[in-house]
């Protein structure tokens, strides 16, 4: 097991230089393009320039570069959006995780609870409604844009029926921070919640299902009931719990792409923000020192959820370890 | 039993030869007797139809000449009387300009005009060409990609796999959405475009965005694909070649290719639904499909601001996403189920 988490902690660190240098190269190395403008952005002058190959030691050799890179995203820390003039971007995208978290943890909380829910009660009663109910549930999820569904519900939340008794409730779009008023954070989390737990709902409560009949046939379970065991046990003892490593590695995955970045597109259609509204701040400026921190960041940050769900795994389940 | 009563010759009684059919025979059957999965490919057949037409609908049906070109001081006739598509204070605030809604009528506006007062329908079907055309060109790229990198890899195996193994799981670790907005946005900065070889790349060509959907999901192919190579490669068949002498390409496409073509095959219908909802969300965020081009993501990024006014705008081309990703997919499934029925790859049990 060690030797595993080892190896797999190398090859983490390997996955996330190798990013790094990709993100060097189409940043500082794309060919005809000079990274100082682009960096310095469109209203740049001479000594602006002056300063940013200065900073990125743009004349320096190829290596010299790249660690001049790596060590103002990480160790000074000291990228200036170029947008808006004079603010740090690394202290920014730490001020902007909370809504990001905020928002994917609770839809998290919401779709593992309700698919476990489903999940089970499809596996227990098959053949009834639930059975299509689900697949359809499941079919549409993935295969409506998450950006869309945002977009209808606000014009269900916000449009006509939001001065009916239905969504009065709901406040205007944005995000408010817990320690500012909990109410008002809570109230405008709900429909993002919502929307975004309802695109993975199906596809995980069909997953489980699935895995639950599967392992209901294993040998395991059938000593369990020839134990006498009560079937309340065996299903949630024996059944679920071992249902559950599938379950836990494909949520590690879904969460860790989703704070990464995947979260992008629910956030700038609620207007909370986040990481991913951040970025796409950016985009619409070509912000480029504000792109490139939070482009290295998420993808760290998915690579080491990607990792830690592998340990876990192999945690849960010694027959994936590799020798 | 209704097939094989067909084939008993009347007069003669003579019982029928046997016919040996070939699995690709049986898999098309299979599929045929499928009800969903045949609606599912008419309805993406349709819409396929439909986007082609795009042309015929703009200048034939609504006698528009440049379906893509703002309109803003246009007309056209609602109910026989001539009105202006951008409306002065039609809004919920009575104030600015706001456009035509929906005339439900196909000559006229039928869905009502964008913020640049152009004709939403006729958008839609524009739209639906670049969305299709990025879908399913990057979704058949990424498939022959993989499959070639697969091939090699499972083939040679040894430190070639090692080293392509490696480099595909890098690419399946660096996410795809980021990714995208890297490379968008250091296209975007040089409106000139960027010299590759002897040509220049602009951000507004649908080539970019559809190779770097390809390139993100080359990895989610490769992975079964390599299984399969494996899992063929040393069957007697392979065996039987190389005594033959044959070589390594031979080997490569003619022996080991059409054991995994029907992975491949499963495999490219939900690819060009991923690809088409990947396009979707970085046109929607305004790093894939580039004005004055449209597809169905920019469509409804653009929709946003008159979302309460004219929630068609928005409406409508989510609707035809849903509708293509749902067709694909049900046609996925039903592909999958016929050239494979009792394959272990499916999500329900």
């Amino acid at each position: 097991m060690l030797t595993f988490i080892v190896r797999r902690a190398l090859w983490t660190v390997l996955v996330m230089f190798v990013i790094t240098v990709i993100v060097f190269f189409i940043f500082f190395k794309t060919p005809g393009v000079d990274p100082a403008r682009a960096i310095a952005g469109r209203n740049s002058n001479p000594q602006i320039l002056a300063e940013i190959r200065a900073q990125f030691g743009l004349n320096k050799p190829l290596w010299v570069q790249y660690a001049e890179m790596m060590k103002s995203l990480f160790v000074s820390r000291n990228l200036v959006s170029y947008s808006d003039q004079g603010v740090l971007v690394v202290p920014e995208i730490g001020a902007a995780a909370p809504a990001t978290l905020s928002l994917v943890f609770g839809a998290a909380l919401i779709w593992v609870i309700v698919s476990i829910a489903m999940g089970v009660a499809a596996a227990l009663l098959r053949g009834t409604v639930l059975d299509p109910l689900l697949m359809i549930i499941a079919l549409i999820g993935f295969s409506t844009p998450p950006f869309w569904a945002g977009t209808v519900a606000n014009l269900i939340t916000q449009g006509g029926l939001h001065n009916t008794f239905l969504f009065s409730w709901v406040p205007p779009l944005g995000y408010t921070s817990f320690t500012t008023s909990p109410t008002l954070w809570f109230r405008g989390l709900i429909i993002p919640w919502l929307t975004l737990s309802f695109l993975y709902i199906g596809f995980y409560a069909r997953v489980l299902r699935a895995n639950l009949i599967e392992i209901q046939n294993e040998d395991y379970v059938r000593t369990a009931r020839a134990k006498g065991l009560r079937e309340r046990r065996v299903l949630l003892r024996h059944v679920l719990r071992n249902s559950m490593v599938t379950f836990v590695s494909l949520f590690g995955l879904d969460f860790g792409a989703l704070v990464g970045g995947g979260a992008i597109l629910t956030e700038v259609v609620f207007g909370i923000h986040g990481i991913g509204f951040l970025t796409y701040e950016a985009l619409t400026n070509l912000d480029l020192p504000t792109i490139m921190a939070t482009v290295v960041f998420g993808a760290f940050f998915i690579v080491l959820a990607n990792a830690v769900v592998d340990v876990g795994y192999a945690w849960l389940d010694p027959r994936v370890r590799p020798t | 039993m209704a097939t094989l009563l067909e084939q008993v010759e009347p007069e003669t009684g003579l019982r029928p030869e046997i016919v040996g059919r070939n699995p690709w025979a049986l898999a098309g059957r299979r599929l045929r007797r499928n009800r969903i999965a045949l609606a599912a490919l008419a309805l993406f057949l349709l819409i396929v139809l439909l986007s082609l037409l795009a042309p015929v609908y703009a200048h034939d049906v609504a006698h528009i000449a440049n379906p893509l070109a703002p309109n803003l001081n246009g007309t056209t006739v609602v109910g026989g009387k001539v009105v202006p598509v951008m409306q002065q204070g039609a809004g919920l605030l009575k104030l600015g300009e706001t456009p035509i809604g929906p005339t439900w009528n196909p000559q006229h506006y039928f869905l009502g005009a964008d913020n640049l007062g152009r004709d939403v329908a006729s958008l839609l079907l524009y739209g639906g060409r670049s969305s299709l055309q990025i879908g399913i060109s990057a979704a058949v790229i990424c498939c022959a990609a993989a499959t070639v990198i697969a091939l090699i890899a499972g083939f040679f195996g040894g430190i070639v796999d090692a080293v392509l193994s490696r480099i595909m799981d890098i690419i399946w670790a660096f996410p795809v959405y980021l990714l995208a907005i890297s490379i968008a946005t250091e296209l975007l900065t040089h409106s000139n475009g960027i010299p590759v070889g002897p040509l220049r790349l602009n951000a507004g060509n649908l080539w970019v965005p559809t190779c770097i959907i390809a390139f993100a999901y080359v990895s989610y192919v490769y992975r079964p694909i390599r299984g399969q190579v494996l899992a063929v490669i040393n069957k007697e068949f392979v065996e039987a070649a190389i005594a033959q002498g044959a070589s390594n390409m031979r080997l490569m496409f003619s022996e080991i290719l059409p054991n995994v073509v029907s992975t491949v095959i499963v495999l490219l219908p939900l690819m060009i639904a991923t690809s088409i909802l990947t396009e979707s969300a970085l046109s929607f965020l305004s790093v894939g499909v580039q004005p004055p081009n449209v597809s169905w993501g920019t469509i409804i990024g653009d929709g946003e601001d008159l979302l309460y006014t004219r929630p068609w705008v928005s409406l409508a081309p989510g609707i035809l996403i849903v509708l293509t990703v749902l067709a694909l997919n049900v046609l996925g499934d039903g592909v999958r189920d016929a050239l494979d029925p009792r394959a272990k790859l499916r999500v329900d049990g």
